[in-house]
């Protein structure tokens, strides 16, 4: 068995520490590239969100290498994602790869096939060995979630540009090649000071952005064409309403039990939206009224084009844009978006945010006097 | 003083009006409806929604701005799910948000949450609070609600007979003279739109073909089949259609399918591609997709439509199920 799963930003880094640590054979698919991504949009049906192409293309790339067993999570509605592994089952089954899936979805009450399923992965039945892999993966998603926030933060104020990401991508280069926790938690570890001592220039402006939207586009750095890179370049200091690890704290542990962490953005939302309506648009919206109470610059919401949640917060969020005072910016992106379009739409609004604080401050200056 | 309650020519109505109308006529309640969705009504939807947006939604905000200045309430309920561990699309779970963030000025909405997700249990409770609106007699409540089940029923009945609520409306139907039998697949509020599917069942039975839509279904034989699936369908509108594909591709008792889905609509981006894999693996059944937007062609539609009755004609003349193999 050669397990394979697609790509989500930095999730793999996780996903492969927790599967060495159980002994399973993994084939991590290669980064996501142009290449992945005609693959997938070859294969997949024409009007799907983009994710779903993108996995494809993951996909696709690890059969090369041998994979014959993906590893997927699902969800019960009503966004489409639910409906993924089955698709994706399908697709490829038709190009003559027969592969097993071995899914996790939430147990709805079956949690005999849940834990035969974790058996089957584990290739053991030892609770103790399968629960010390499992939070060994978390501690690493939380230590890569750590690592992506000190990115964040050096980003626009390195003194030279492009700095950061040479240790970034190093860290991506040379994590395929380390084997297990501790290998891997240690190199996070040593990228994460090299990126912390990296000198800073006292004199820039930064500004502060929210990144709200669906999941997986404003976590996979390929399909949302890096936004964080080109937004640290020019001096944006970003935050990202959805983390990974968050999210799996939030669905694996509290969910079950009833509980939730985003009470607050739920309340903040509640005006707007009473109820959840599938894949992430009560947070997008919670997060864009948190954002603004804690005056950041801006908001940008980001989701591949179709997705049903965000429309639907989408034509709520001008009424946010409007009630809080804070600038918005929506950018919907598929395979056929041009990097060119979306830098220039990206540099027009940091442009008019950067106005605008000046002309605050510059107001605030005034009344002063 | 009658009360004067709106119901949009949209989404949900196809499937539910009678009931609701009628709910709403007994307690006392006036109830209006939006004109037929025509050309004046689909450039206000379009111009009032996000540009996202699917067809159906953007002629949903047309119906509400149609209904506007007219009605004292507007019928806009929030349906999240009306079978257990199902659900409606998400845009139908967040409509009463969407309607009342992208148009200024409306009447005050009747947006009561519809969620049997868990259970039914409430069912009455949800009654009482859409009833609350026009009167606080439980009793009153109770009794127009169960003459609307009746009412409800017998539309539902009707439609599984074999008739077709074009707009809502059952009229006379031309006779099916060809021999051909299709069945014209999708979301309800897709087909029976006259303006919005631009009069596709009615181009289909001018040529004398015998339509099957998936209400003329049995809801057993849908569910024996979508019980088979690895999955559970959480859709409701993609359940009854999967099922219905299955259904036909077993009995093969038509001649071809035509699914008319509306741009960038999610379920049908998964639903179209299951029932177009079982309808030419399984059934080996001619498939036509139509996909329309507020930019669609109307001569192309057709084009389309005729080419690919033609084809099932010349199937029928001179299939003579003999492989081409020899």
């Amino acid at each position: 068995m050669k397990v394979t799963f697609p790509h989500m930003g930095n999730q793999y880094v996780a996903t492969k520490v927790m599967l060495e640590e159980l002994g399973v054979d993994t084939v991590i698919a290669p980064q996501c590239s142009h290449n992945t991504l005609d693959i997938g949009t070859k294969h997949s049906p024409e009007s799907i969100c983009l994710p779903l192409k993108v996995n494809i293309g993951n996909l696709m790339e690890s059969v090369k290498y041998g994979a014959d067993t993906v590893v997927f999570s699902g969800s019960c509605g009503p966004c489409r994602f639910g409906y993924y592994s089955i698709l994706e089952k399908e697709i490829l089954k038709e190009l003559g790869h027969d592969m097993e899936f071995i899914l996790f979805d939430p147990p709805q009450g079956d949690y005999k096939t849940f834990i035969n399923r974790i058996y089957k992965l584990a290739q053991t039945r030892n609770p103790y060995k399968i629960l010390r892999a499992l939070g060994k993966g978390v501690q690493v998603l939380y230590q890569v979630d750590a690592l992506d926030a000190a990115a964040h933060y050096k980003r626009p104020r390195q003194k030279t540009i492009g700095e950061v990401d040479i240790y970034y991508d190093k860290f991506h280069q040379e994590v395929r090649n380390v084997c297990g926790y501790k290998e891997t938690s240690q190199l996070i570890k040593e990228i994460k000071e090299s990126i912390m001592n990296i000198e800073e220039d006292p004199s820039r402006e930064v500004l502060k952005v929210g990144i709200v939207g669906e999941i997986y586009t404003i976590i996979e750095p390929f399909v949302n064409l890096n936004v964080e890179r080109k937004l640290g370049e020019m001096g944006v200091e970003i935050e990202k309403s959805l983390k990974i690890s968050h999210w799996l704290t939030e669905h694996l542990f509290l969910n079950p039990l009833k509980l939730t962490s985003e009470g607050k953005t739920r309340k903040a939302a509640k005006p707007y939206l009473r109820t959840m309506i599938g894949g992430h648009a009560r947070e997008t919206i919670g997060y864009t009224v948190r954002y603004a109470r804690r005056k950041f610059d801006g908001v940008i919401q980001i989701y591949p084009l179709t997705c049903m949640p965000e429309i639907v917060a989408q034509s709520i969020l001008p009424t946010v844009e409007k009630d809080y005072n804070i600038p918005y910016l929506c950018l919907i992106v598929d395979e056929m978006t041009g990097e060119a379009g979306y830098t220039t739409r990206l540099e027009a609004f940091i442009d008019l945010l950067r106005r605008r604080k000046e002309r605050q401050e510059s107001e605030e200056l005034l009344l002063r006097c | 003083m009658h009360l004067k309650i709106g119901i949009p020519r949209g989404l949900w109505f196809y499937d539910y009006y009678p009931l609701w109308k009628s709910f709403y006529e007994e307690l006392g309640a006036e109830v209006i409806l939006s004109s037929p969705t025509n050309k004046s009504i689909l450039d206000k939807g379009v111009k009032n929604t996000v540009d996202e947006a699917c067809l159906p939604v953007k002629i949903f905000h047309g119906h509400v701005l149609d209904l506007k200045d007219r009605v004292d309430y507007l019928f806009v309920p929030k349906m999240m799910s009306v079978y257990e561990k199902e659900y409606i699309c998400p845009k139908f779970c967040g409509l009463p948000e969407m309607v009342s963030h992208s148009i200024k000025d409306l009447p005050p909405i009747i947006d009561t949450e519809i969620n049997f997700n868990r259970s039914r249990k409430h069912l009455m409770n949800t009654v009482y609070r859409f009833g609350s609106y026009v009167t606080k007699n439980p009793i009153a409540i109770h009794r127009a609600y169960k003459r609307a089940v009746e009412e409800y029923s017998s539309y539902k009945a009707r439609m599984k007979e074999g008739n077709l609520p074009i707009n809502g409306e059952f009229c006379e139907r031309y006779k099916n003279k060809s021999g051909i039998s299709i069945a014209v697949m999708g979301h309800s509020y897709n087909i029976y739109d006259k303006y919005g599917s631009m009069s596709l069942i009615d181009k289909l039975e001018e040529m004398g073909i015998k339509i099957i839509t998936p209400e003329m279904m049995d809801y057993a034989t849908i569910n024996q089949h979508t019980d088979t699936l690895e999955k559970k369908m959480f859709w409701s509108y993609g359940r009854k259609l999967l099922g219905t594909a299955m259904h036909l591709t077993d009995t093969k008792t038509i001649d071809g399918i035509v699914y008319l889905s509306s741009f960038g609509c999610g379920i049908d981006s998964i639903i179209e591609e299951l029932v177009e894999r079982k309808a030419r693996k399984d059934g080996r059944m001619p498939f036509l997709l139509i996909t329309v937007d507020e930019h669609t062609g109307e001569a192309g539609v057709n084009t389309r439509l005729e080419a690919f009755i033609d084809m099932i004609e010349w199937r029928k003349r001179n299939e003579s199920n003999l492989s081409t193999h020899g």
